[in-house]
């Protein structure tokens, strides 16, 4: 597969980017190589892509569901370095503009990269100074053309992305994957969320949810997903977005329940354990 | 040097079942709304048909994502064909231009498994099946997608389509009235919905005839 691959903005993606080797014949940039090795004369140019990436710093589920005012989305604070929960106070859930909010899993640098590129958009946006103002569903196209033609290049923004928001009283909630695949819904998760958190909204979501229900809900999402993601931490944050704004709340954690018969005893009739 | 192996794919597929069938004058195009990503069901209500032309409809399944950008750029180029013809498209010329554009990306395919169903010149249904690559035909019906293997033969035992192979040609559209065909096409997603994983929630079924377009939503099994 000959792919070609000519970043302008010149980021260098995983270690340090020593030597660039110029063979004399063709010499593009690849600003995104991975590897450090001088490439051999007879894989230069239309070699091997050398784009696979791994993920470093990585965010686990988000949430996001409609209520009757808007979008409430719920996301924890971590940030796991493989096994190891390295950063406890990452902020996952960020306003796009004035009616959207974007939610993100997967490596915290591409998710820091995407924002860029949408404060960019979003300057855009204002500088027409017309009153317009780009949408939620906008943004969700945006963000899907982007993650699209990355996948494209063989180069992926490593994330999972949730946008919701409210323009004109149309609430709007969507999804967009690493690979461009993209949907809109009541609700949706990213992750683990898929697998823990969705089961429990398609039996407890309702239209015209409160704002205490919906939190609960999530609440409720979110404990099971502590007690079963490993990559999860107790700090989370809930945003809201309805048409008069956006709120975030400040970090909290959740109370958890332990007193179940198995925790209280877990090695009970194991193999090799006391009991 | 070893090559490395990719610890990502840049395809993904999400599923569903699309089935068209061809009348005297009429054409059935439908199409599950599930979609799937692994074993997780993502949504139980898409649509995977998309209205190319008046007379032209797609119904694709495979991984969404390419399905999308596929649907954009026939899009696109069935826009520049009106501005610069002041018509729209007919079915048969929407087919080849399809075709094109898959063959297009020939060593980096759209993964999109294609039925376009619509109306001909004439008024009489027309059904082009495709796959990934823009190897195509005109028939009298099509199945694409995780169901096709279980509803093909039903189709084939159903519509008794006389052979292609025959001198002279002929025609394949079937003689079921449209109301027949509507029903077929619920029996063969209800079917589908038992035995294949990836297929059910509703069916979403697009009947186009000399009046018009309509749709209409059958609801299937969700589990």
């Amino acid at each position: 597969m000959v792919v070609e691959s000519h970043e302008t903005d010149g980021e260098f993606a995983g270690g340090g980017l020593g030597h660039t080797s110029r063979s004399p014949i063709v010499t593009p940039v690849f600003t995104d190589m991975v590897s450090s090795q001088t490439e051999s004369g007879l894989l230069s140019s239309e070699g091997e892509s050398q784009r696979t990436q791994y993920p470093y710093v990585t965010g686990t589920s988000v949430i996001g569901i409609k209520y009757k005012d808007g979008i409430l989305m719920a996301a924890d604070m971590g940030g796991s370095y493989g096994s190891t929960i390295r950063y406890k106070s990452v902020e996952r859930l960020k306003q796009v503009g004035k009616h959207s909010l974007l939610g993100a899993s997967g490596e915290i640098s591409d998710f820091q990269e995407i924002l860029r590129y949408l404060d960019e958009l979003i300057l855009h946006d204002n500088m027409w100074d017309d009153g317009n103002s780009l949408g939620p569903k906008e943004v969700h196209n945006y963000l899907t053309r982007m993650m699209y033609n990355r996948r494209n290049k063989f180069d992926p923004l490593w994330n999972s992305l949730v946008l919701g928001g409210v323009k004109n009283g149309h609430k709007y909630l969507g999804s967009v994957s690493m690979i461009g695949v993209h949907f809109e819904d009541n609700h949706v998760a990213t992750g683990f969320g898929n697998h823990l958190a969705r089961p429990i909204l398609r039996e407890e979501w309702k239209e015209d949810l409160s704002f205490e229900e919906g939190v609960k809900l999530l609440e409720k999402c979110m404990r099971n997903l502590l007690y079963r993601d490993r990559s999860a931490v107790n700090k989370l944050q809930i945003a809201k977005i309805t048409e008069d704004g956006l709120t975030i709340s400040q970090p909290y954690s959740l109370k958890t329940f332990w007193n179940f018969g198995a925790f209280q005893n877990p090695t009970v009739g194991a193999e090799g354990s006391c009991c | 040097m070893p090559k490395e192996h990719a610890n990502w794919s840049p395809y993904d597929n999400n599923g569903g079942t699309c089935v068209a069938i061809a009348g005297a004058d009429y054409c059935v195009i439908a199409a599950d709304t599930r979609m799937s990503t692994g074993y997780s069901i993502l949504t139980r209500d898409y649509s995977k048909i998309c209205k190319l032309a008046d007379k032209s409809f797609m119904a694709s399944s495979g991984f969404q994502a390419d399905v999308k950008a596929l649907q954009k750029v026939l899009a696109s180029r069935h826009l520049i064909y009106q501005h610069q013809h002041n018509k729209q498209m007919s079915c048969p010329a929407m087919a080849q231009l399809l075709s094109n554009t898959l063959y297009y990306k020939r060593f980096f395919p759209y993964y999109a498994f294609n039925v376009l169903g619509g109306l001909d010149s004439e008024g009489k249904g027309c059904v082009f099946t495709y796959d990934a690559v823009g190897s195509y035909e005109r028939v009298g019906y099509s199945a694409q997608g995780s169901g096709a293997t279980l509803i093909t033969p039903f189709l084939d035992n159903q519509l008794k389509s006389p052979s292609p192979l025959l001198l002279p040609a002929k025609d394949a559209v079937t003689p079921l009235s449209e109301a027949e065909a509507i029903d077929l096409v619920k029996t063969c997603f209800s079917s589908a919905t038992e035995r294949d994983i990836y297929t059910g929630d509703s069916v979403e079924i697009v009947i186009l005839n000399a009046h018009g377009v309509r749709s209409e939503n059958e609801q299937l099994r969700k589990d």
